[in-house]
Formats: structure tokens, C-alpha cells, sequence
């Protein structure tokens, strides 16, 4: 290495070898080779790794990754009707704002006593949640709604001491397969039937496989595929009757028009906070809520983050830190719940500024105007000929099947005619959902004006045509 | 050395719910068009009655400016990595995340993508994951690797789950059921395996500071799954016996995961194949710069042999013979999902122009330049009145070093909880360690490669003035902080079910009669 030119990245200050070498004097080493000492040969790798030659000079980097990001066609310079789990809405201003900032961002695990932002403002994120779901103990977010409603599922196996958890069969399948995963070993996962009309759950096959060993049945509501659930009430009455909980997933963009899930008997709630101010980032905007009611055997299976608030030493001054923190991993390792570690604060912190920015007007007017477009959407590709919408009988938020069955032409000929037209159509259901086979996904929000609408249908009925 | 004449911004800032001024509006949304509202009328009324929310929620209503100022004020009172010399929570490599890549990932063409858009819509994308892919093969020595991972929790959680999935895939998922780890490895290797319902042992460490390797021997048998174990551990020590660790269990049958979530001070110089290792993990928010965000989003690479490639969560991204790139869902043995579709692509952007940045020659550098400002830290520290360095006395260290206060705290009193709280007095953040602390009094210094010598030694001048204003004056140190936004906080509201209050609404159930202001 000796014969090399010096290599000073503007990355790494202490590379100038004069500095270099009055650390190696203080440390009394000749090498940096010396301080690998104890890494012996044979564990030593002896070749080169094959990376490409680097762009150090930051306008040189810039320039490849523009090119690479080009080859790209974003969901701004197209209508995009997917969603599915991540779902195109407006970005405030503020949101981005806040989580740019260096303060925010680049911050890590810190105390309450350099980092009381961070605190102040994932406890105000927790409260806020807490008002929209009318529940009073809300965590630090987790991954996302998978983990969520896993971790719910958990949270009320060790509630209930019980070993099985039933799930409507509607679930959104990246949620299901995660929850099957995490559940492995340990608790088992059953589907429970649907009203082929409606999508609701049915429940006399509910009630048939609710068992004493069932610790809890999950739903969602609006259901990944779009129609409500009614029957949340008699579903949650049917698991407290069987001493299990009702866990209940929810799109929190919803709320402002949609009764909480803890309305109608739900015990553990959790969703993906991704539609409150978070960009869609290719699905690494996805943050998942967990809420409960404020009862100790509810708040000591967390294993997540809770933040709280307390006084100081000095009067009218708040403070805040970790609630019940020797349940964690962090505290016990493997005697703690399940695990704690990195997972969205940021996202968390977006979500909240995004919530004191909309307010509860804001939320009031956001899920009705979803629910208007959507309902036109509806109603105009239900127009074109051979085509059903919505699948599902009964009432819809943000997002509804499509059936094109009766069309003769498949959801993949159908999404490669709209994306010659700029359009990306709703999500291929014939993937995950068998019996949904010409079935499409779609998502309509508040970002999709009249105009969009229209042009979905009229190109839908060129291209069907 | 001179230190700091810091003050950190005191707002002295409401809780949001204190600027609520009803009728205040923080954000429009667009209205629907007449067209809209004339064919379906208010929307509401398609809602079954029972599902329509009847009191809206409690939110405060604030005008934009206010809202955006409140942030603004937390965020003043907060010190991130840019405005902190980060050194002081070893172990989570706490490095410079550069700017120009939270430009390009704020770019259009990164942010507004949805995961499930057509693969020709997103080649840009693909191209940058894949190109990770590689880049972490050469680093690792292994054969692929996911990006699904959220956190490094969670790609230990996947190397727990291709573990088991393994085991089952051969007959033997009923009786391999006990999981190895080590005390100074991260606490999740322990929690993860846990989660999936495996019995967890935990191999202690010797005098020299490693793990007991006869403890080891001893711990194996038919029952053995896998081990998950860290190296360096979080002494900072290279374990140069690491490679008989995974002779061991691999003999007794166990798969190997190495917990690389931390691989600043050996990017380069030695490898997961070397070592004899099925699987790691690198966190990209640690080694490959991605800004750690308060705590995520983030990215837990994981990286397979190829033996175990088909139980890769899905979909995995590959290069198509004609170059297109794809995504793969149909692997044979595959756990399925850890997190919904391809994990935070931000954080593999960020990863992916990091390393295009450095290259091979750069990421020695990084290496080089960490273990050097280690170990020039470690030399510094053993000199402060009341601080040591246990285990491997003359030994050099890796990328950290766990040191402690225990001789301070016999002299004076003076807990690392007191230093810690002392150093925001001076703009500095230093953390304890991983419970549970077998080191009496612990802290762990990592420096990484992005802090010059001059910020090095204005933090070590910081640590030792705390040492000497220990012995001169225990009373000063106890009542720390003096110049941060709080003051010494109250723990007794935190273990209490009747009096802990998570959110504004249970804090004004249970304290409204009282409350702090």
C-alpha cells in the first residue's frame, strides 16, 4: 500500500497522511497494519474486491446515479392507481421539511437530555395517532403494517396465553405471509372464510374455528381489497366471548370518516402510517402503528419503543423517556418481548407534523373526498362494457376490485395497453387471489382529480374495446 | 484541549395539543369537482351509518407557520450526527451520511415510485439494487443478498427464519431447536431467535474478553440450529478464533449467521467466507452511511451462501440474460416476507452512491482510518483519571472499544449515567452500552472514519474535564445537565401502570390535576 498515491477522501478527514502518522505515533505503532494484529492470516482476505472505480468527485456521482434513476418512470409523470399496501397521496411541504433536517435525520439513539426533540416529538406522534384512533397507549412505529399486525397477533398470544390466531382471508398477502413467518414455531395462522359478495367475513366459519386455543382474530377494515367491514362489532363479541381479542388493521387515512376500530370492540389496532405524509419511495415509506387501550397487561407485551412523559427537576418543565423499559430486548434480551431496535422513528415524526397540520378537519375532508373520487371512479369503469366495479358488494374506501373477467382480456393485457398510455392499472389480484383471477386492485385518493378519472375510464374503454 | 462554551437551544416548547386555537387550519385538501360530487353526492352517505365516525378525532387545529415552527423548535432541540461529534453510542457506527445522496433519493425518480409498478417502469430502480447486490458479494465473500430486511433486528429475524426453514427442509425442524449466541453480541441475536420460539444459549466471555470456546464445545449437540454471534463483539476485540466458533456448530450440524450489522473496521480486510460463515448482515445505516433517522427507516442487508439462496424472502432481484433486470418470486424454500414489498429502497440508494463514492480503495480507507481513530481514542482514554479498558490488556481493538467508569465510580461516585448527562453540557452525547453490563459503569466509543482529529480530541477533552470535575467536585457532576434543554427528568411516572401516561390523552386522565404546566 506504501507505493500509493495518498488517498484523501473528502468522507474520511484523518486520511492526510501527515495527521495519520502523529496518531500512529501517539497510539506507538509504525502501521495501521499493526492495529489488525490480532486478525490472523487465514482469515485474512487476501484479494481485491471487484467494485467499480469510484466517483469520489460528488458532480461525477451525481451525474451516473441521475442516469441510473432515469431508466425510471415515476408515479409523478404517470397516473398511478396501485396501491395495495403503499398508496400515491399529497406530501406536505412541512412533512418534507421536517424530516430533511440534519437535526432530525441524521440523529440516532440519543438520551432525553441531548435529543429531547426527538422525544418531545415521537411522544406528541404517539398522542396524536392515539386521538385519530381513540385509543390511548400508541407505540413508536415499527417496520410496517406487516410487523404491526404481526407483533399484534403475538402481543395477544401472550395476552390470552393461547396459541392460534385466526385471519380473514382478505388480508393483504404481504401481510399474511410476514405474519406467517414471524408466527412460525410458535403460533399457528388460520384463514377464516369470506361472503364471495361482499368480502365480509363469515361468520359462521368464524364462529366454527374460534376455538379456547384462539388467541385473537384479525381483520382489516377497509379490507386490502377495498370494501368495509360491518361486521366488526359481532366479530370482536364473538372473540371476547371465547376469551380472545379482536385485533383490527386500519388505514389511518380513513379515520377522519371512518369510525375507529376501537368503536366497534377492537383491542389491538395497527395499520401503516405511510398515507400520512410520507413519500411512497419505492415501499420504503411504510411505518406500522400499534395502539391499545392504556391497561398494564396491554402496555407490558409491547416490545416496542413507548415514550412518556414526566417531570424535572425543574417545575413546569417536561421531560420525557422510555415507559416500562425493562420489557424490551433492549433491557432482557431474550426475556424481553419479542425484539427492539432501528425501525421508522422518522416516519413517525412525519406522521405527527402531518397530523397537527391537517388537524381534525383536514382528516374530516380527506376521507371524504377519497370517498367521493373513489365512488366516481367506481361508477364510470363500471359503465364499461363487460366490466364489474366494485367486485364486492357494499360500501368502499380508497380502493376497489375491478373485475375484467367479462371482458375476454386479462389484467396484464389490460395494464400494458394503460401503460402505453402513461396509466399504471391496479395490481394483478390473479397473483395472490385465485378465486380473483381478470381481477385488478385500484386505488383512487385525493391526488386523482376528475380529470385523471375520466381519462382512466376513457382509456380503459380504448383499450377494451 | 479547550472545550465548548455549548448551550443548546431551550424552548421551552408547548406540547402540541397546547397550540390547539379551534378553527385553525394547518392544510387544505382539494375539494372534489362539481362533476364529482354531482354523480356521487357527499361520498358519506355510501358508509353504512354504524361505520361513520361520529366525534372526529381530538386533533389540535393549527395554522401552517405555528406547526412548521414547533418542529423547527424540536428539531433545535435535538443534536444529530451533523452538529454533534458522534462518537460516544459505540456500536451503532454513528458516521457522516452525505448530503448528495439524500438529494438523489429525494429525486422524483426515487421517491414517487410504487413498489408494485411494472418492472419496465422501474429498471433505474433494479439496477441500483442489484448493483448493491454485487457490491456486498465482493465485501461478504457470499453468494446473494436481500434488501427486505428493515433493520438489523429484522435481518436477524430472516437469518433465525432461513435457519429454521433450513432445518425443517431436511427433516429436522422438531429437534433442532436450540439457538447459540454470545453475551457481547447485540442483544436482537438473542430477542430474534426467541421470537421464533428457539431456546437461546448464551456463551459468556473468558478473561481475554472473548467467548468461552469450551463453554461452546459443551453447548453444541443434535440440538443445535445455528449460532448468531458478532465480531468484533462489542469490546471491540477481534476474536481470531472465529472461524472454529463456525467449525464447531457447523459439525454439530448448525447453520452460521455473522452478525456483521457493525463491519466498519474490517470492510476489506477480512470476510464472512473466510470465517466459515451461511449468512450476514451489514446495516446500511451503520457501515454504508445511510442516515440513521432518530432511529430508521433503514436497511439490514442480508447476504446468503448460495445453498441457502432459495430461502431468501421474496422477491429477489436478478439480471436477466438479455440484461433486463427482474424480480423473482418463485424460490423453492423461501421464508416469504419479513417486511412488505423490497425493504426501504432509500436506504439501498443512499448504500449503493456511498460505495460508488469510495470504491475498493475507499472502503479500506474507511476501515483503516476507523480502526486508527480507535484506536488513537483507546490510547487517549486510559489515560483519564478513573477509566479503563477491560479485557485484553496491550492488545489493539478493532472498531470500538467498551471502556468503564468502574474506578471513577469507586473514587467519586460518579456513574457513567452522571458523565453521560454532563457531557450535553458540552454539545456531546455519550451513551452506556448494550444491558446487560458485565462491564461495571460502561461506555463504548466508536469514532468511525468521518470525524477529524481535532473533533476526536475536543470530545476526549470533554471526557476528561468530567473526570477531573469528578474528583474536585462529585456534586457538579450529579446535577447535570446544566446547559442541555431539560434538567435532570423525574423517573418515577415511567414503571408505573397508574401513573405512566404514553400519550397527552392518558397523561390528562391521570394527571390533569396536577399537571406539569
Amino acid at each position: 500500500m506504501s507505493d500509493e498515491k495518498p488517498f484523501v477522501h473528502p468522507y474520511i478527514p484523518n486520511s492526510v497522511p501527515e495527521v495519520k502518522a502523529r496518531m500512529l505515533r501517539e497510539i506507538g505503532v509504525s502501521s495501521v497494519d499493526e492495529l489488525y494484529a490480532d486478525i490472523p492470516e487465514r482469515l485474512r482476505f487476501k484479494g481485491r474486491m471487484n467494485l467499480p472505480e469510484p466517483l469520489a468527485a460528488e458532480g461525477a456521482l451525481k451525474r451516473h446515479v441521475e442516469a441510473v434513476l432515469s431508466k425510471n418512470r415515476s408515479a409523478a409523470e404517470c397516473l398511478c392507481f396501485l396501491g395495495g399496501g403503499c398508496w400515491p397521496h399529497h406530501v406536505p411541504a412541512v412533512c418534507d421539511e421536517i424530516n430533511r433536517r440534519s437535526e432530525f435525520l441524521t440523529a440516532y439513539a440519543g438520551e432525553p437530555y441531548e435529543d429531547h426533540g426527538r422525544f418531545q416529538a415521537l411522544f406528541e406522534y404517539e398522542s396524536l395517532m392515539a386521538e385519530l384512533l381513540d385509543m390511548d397507549v400508541v407505540n413508536v412505529p415499527t417496520f410496517d403494517w406487516c410487523q404491526a399486525a404481526s407483533t399484534s397477533v403475538r402481543m395477544a398470544g401472550r395476552i390470552t396465553k393461547r396459541h392460534e390466531v385466526l385471519v380473514a382471508g382478505t388480508t393483504g398477502p404481504d401481510r399474511l405471509m410476514t405474519m406467517k413467518n414471524y408466527c412460525r414455531g410458535v403460533m399457528t395462522v388460520t384463514t377464516v372464510a369470506h361472503d364471495p359478495e361482499t368480502g365480509r367475513m363469515d361468520l359462521d366459519d368464524l364462529a366454527a374455528k374460534f376455538t379456547d386455543r384462539t388467541a385473537a382474530v384479525y381483520f382489516e377494515n377497509p379490507s386490502y381489497l377495498g370494501f368495509l367491514e360491518t361486521e366488526g362489532r359481532r366479530i370482536a363479541e364473538l372473540a371476547h366471548s371465547r376469551g380472545g381479542l379482536s385485533v383490527v388493521g386500519a388505514d389511518p387515512s380513513s379515520l377522519g370518516v371512518l369510525e375507529p376500530p376501537s368503536r366497534y370492540g377492537a383491542d389491538i389496532v395497527c395499520g401503516d402510517i405511510q398515507p400520512l405524509g410520507i413519500h411512497m419511495n419505492y415501499g420504503g415509506g411504510q411505518a406500522g402503528f400499534i395502539a391499545t387501550r392504556d391497561e398494564e397487561k396491554f402496555v407490558m407485551e409491547y416490545p416496542s419503543r413507548l415514550f412518556g412523559i414526566a417531570r424535572t427537576s425543574v417545575p413546569g418543565e417536561y421531560g420525557f423517556g422510555d415507559v416500562a423499559y425493562d420489557r424490551t430486548s433492549f433491557g432482557v434480551r431474550e426475556k424481553g418481548k419479542e425484539f427492539v431496535g432501528t425501525a421508522t422513528a422518522l416516519w413517525g415524526i412525519t406522521a405527527g407534523v402531518y397530523l397537527a397540520l391537517m388537524g381534525p378537519q383536514g382528516m374530516a375532508d380527506l376521507g371524504q373526498v377519497i370517498l367521493q373520487r373513489s365512488q366516481y371512479a367506481m361508477k364510470g369503469i363500471a359503465g364499461l362494457p363487460g366490466v364489474k366495479a366494485p367486485r364486492f358488494r357494499g360500501g368502499h374506501f380508497k380502493e376497489f376490485v375491478v373485475d375484467f373477467s367479462g371482458t375476454g382480456k386479462t389484467v396484464a393485457v389490460v395494464n400494458r395497453a394503460l401503460l402505453e398510455r402513461g396509466i399504471f392499472g391496479g395490481r394483478d389480484l390473479s397473483i395472490d387471489f385465485p378465486a380473483l383471477a381478470g381481477c385488478a386492485l385500484y386505488c383512487v385518493t385525493e391526488i386523482h382529480t376528475v380529470g385523471d378519472i375520466d381519462r382512466l375510464v376513457l382509456s380503459l374503454a380504448e383499450v377494451l374495446r | 484541549m479547550r472545550v465548548r462554551a455549548f448551550h443548546q437551544a431551550k424552548w421551552d416548547e408547548e406540547v402540541i395539543f397546547e397550540l390547539n386555537t379551534p378553527g385553525e387550519r394547518g392544510l387544505l385538501v382539494p375539494p372534489a369537482e362539481k362533476a364529482v360530487s354531482d354523480a356521487v353526492g357527499d361520498g358519506i352517505s355510501a358508509v353504512p351509518e354504524a361505520l361513520r365516525r361520529k366525534t372526529p378525532p381530538a386533533l389540535p387545529e393549527i395554522s401552517q407557520m405555528r406547526v412548521l415552527k414547533h418542529y423547527l423548535r424540536l428539531s433545535q432541540e435535538n443534536l444529530g450526527a451533523d452538529l454533534n461529534v458522534d462518537i460516544g453510542q459505540g456500536t451503532c457506527t454513528v458516521k457522516y451520511s452525505p448530503k448528495i445522496n439524500d438529494v438523489l433519493a429525494a429525486s422524483p425518480k426515487a421517491a414517487e415510485l410504487h413498489p408494485l409498478q411494472d418492472e419496465s417502469t422501474v429498471q433505474g430502480a433494479l439496477e441500483i439494487i442489484h448493483g448493491l447486490d454485487l457490491f456486498l458479494r465482493e465485501v461478504s465473500g457470499l453468494d446473494r443478498f436481500s434488501f427486505q430486511p428493515a433493520s438489523g433486528s429484522a435481518a436477524i429475524l430472516a437469518m433465525v427464519s432461513i435457519i429454521q426453514a433450513w432445518h425443517e427442509s431436511r427433516g429436522e425442524g422438531g429437534t433442532r431447536d436450540e439457538i447459540i449466541t454470545t453475551i457481547f453480541s447485540h442483544p436482537s441475536d438473542a430477542a430474534a431467535a426467541a421470537v421464533k420460539g428457539y431456546k437461546v444459549i448464551t456463551i459468556h466471555q473468558t478473561e481475554d474478553g472473548l467467548p468461552d470456546l469450551a463453554a461452546l464445545n459443551k453447548a453444541v449437540s443434535g440440538r443445535t440450529a445455528g449460532v448468531l454471534i458478532t465480531n468484533p463483539e462489542d469490546t471491540g476485540i477481534f476474536n481470531p478464533k472465529i472461524d472454529e466458533i463456525t467449525a464447531i456448530v457447523r459439525r454439530a450440524g448448525g447453520l452460521c449467521g455473522y452478525d456483521q450489522a457493525n463491519a466498519n473496521g474490517i470492510l476489506g480486510v477480512t470476510r464472512a467466507r473466510e470465517a466459515g460463515f451461511d449468512m450476514c448482515f451489514f446495516n446500511l445505516h451503520k457501515t454504508f452511511g445511510t442516515p440513521h433517522g432518530c432511529g430508521g427507516p433503514a436497511c439490514g442487508a442480508l447476504g446468503v451462501s448460495e445453498r441457502l439462496a432459495e430461502f431468501l424472502p421474496v422477491p429477489v432481484v436478478d439480471r436477466a440474460a438479455d440484461g433486463r433486470y427482474v424480480l423473482l418470486y418463485d424460490l423453492a424454500h423461501t421464508i416469504g416476507k419479513i417486511r412488505s414489498f423490497h425493504g426501504v429502497f432509500p436506504a439501498v440508494l443512499k448504500a449503493y452512491a456511498w460505495v460508488m463514492s469510495l470504491g475498493e480503495r475507499g472502503l479500506r480507507e474507511v476501515a483503516n482510518v476507523a480502526v486508527l481513530n480507535n484506536n488513537y481514542i483507546l490510547s487517549k482514554v486510559k489515560k483519564i483519571r478513573g477509566a479503563s479498558a477491560p479485557f485484553a490488556p496491550g492488545r489493539h481493538r478493532i472498531e470500538q472499544v467498551r471502556y468503564s467508569w468502574e474506578k471513577l465510580h469507586a473514587d467519586t461516585g460518579v456513574s457513567t449515567e452522571d458523565v453521560a448527562l454532563r457531557m450535553a453540557d458540552f454539545g456531546f452525547h455519550l451513551w452506556s452500552s448494550h444491558h446487560p453490563f458485565v462491564v461495571p459503569e460502561p461506555f463504548t466509543i466508536e469514532p468511525t472514519e468521518s470525524y477529524s482529529k481535532a473533533e476526536i480530541d475536543e470530545y476526549l477533552a470533554a471526557l476528561a474535564r468530567i473526570a477531573e470535575e469528578a474528583y474536585a467536585d462529585p456534586a457538579k457532576v450529579k446535577g447535570a445537565p446544566y446547559n442541555s434543554v431539560v434538567h435532570r427528568i423525574d423517573p418515577g411516572w415511567f414503571d408505573d401502570p397508574a401513573l405512566w401516561a404514553i400519550t397527552w390523552r392518558a397523561y390528562l386522565k391521570k394527571h390533569g390535576h396536577e399537571k406539569i404546566r
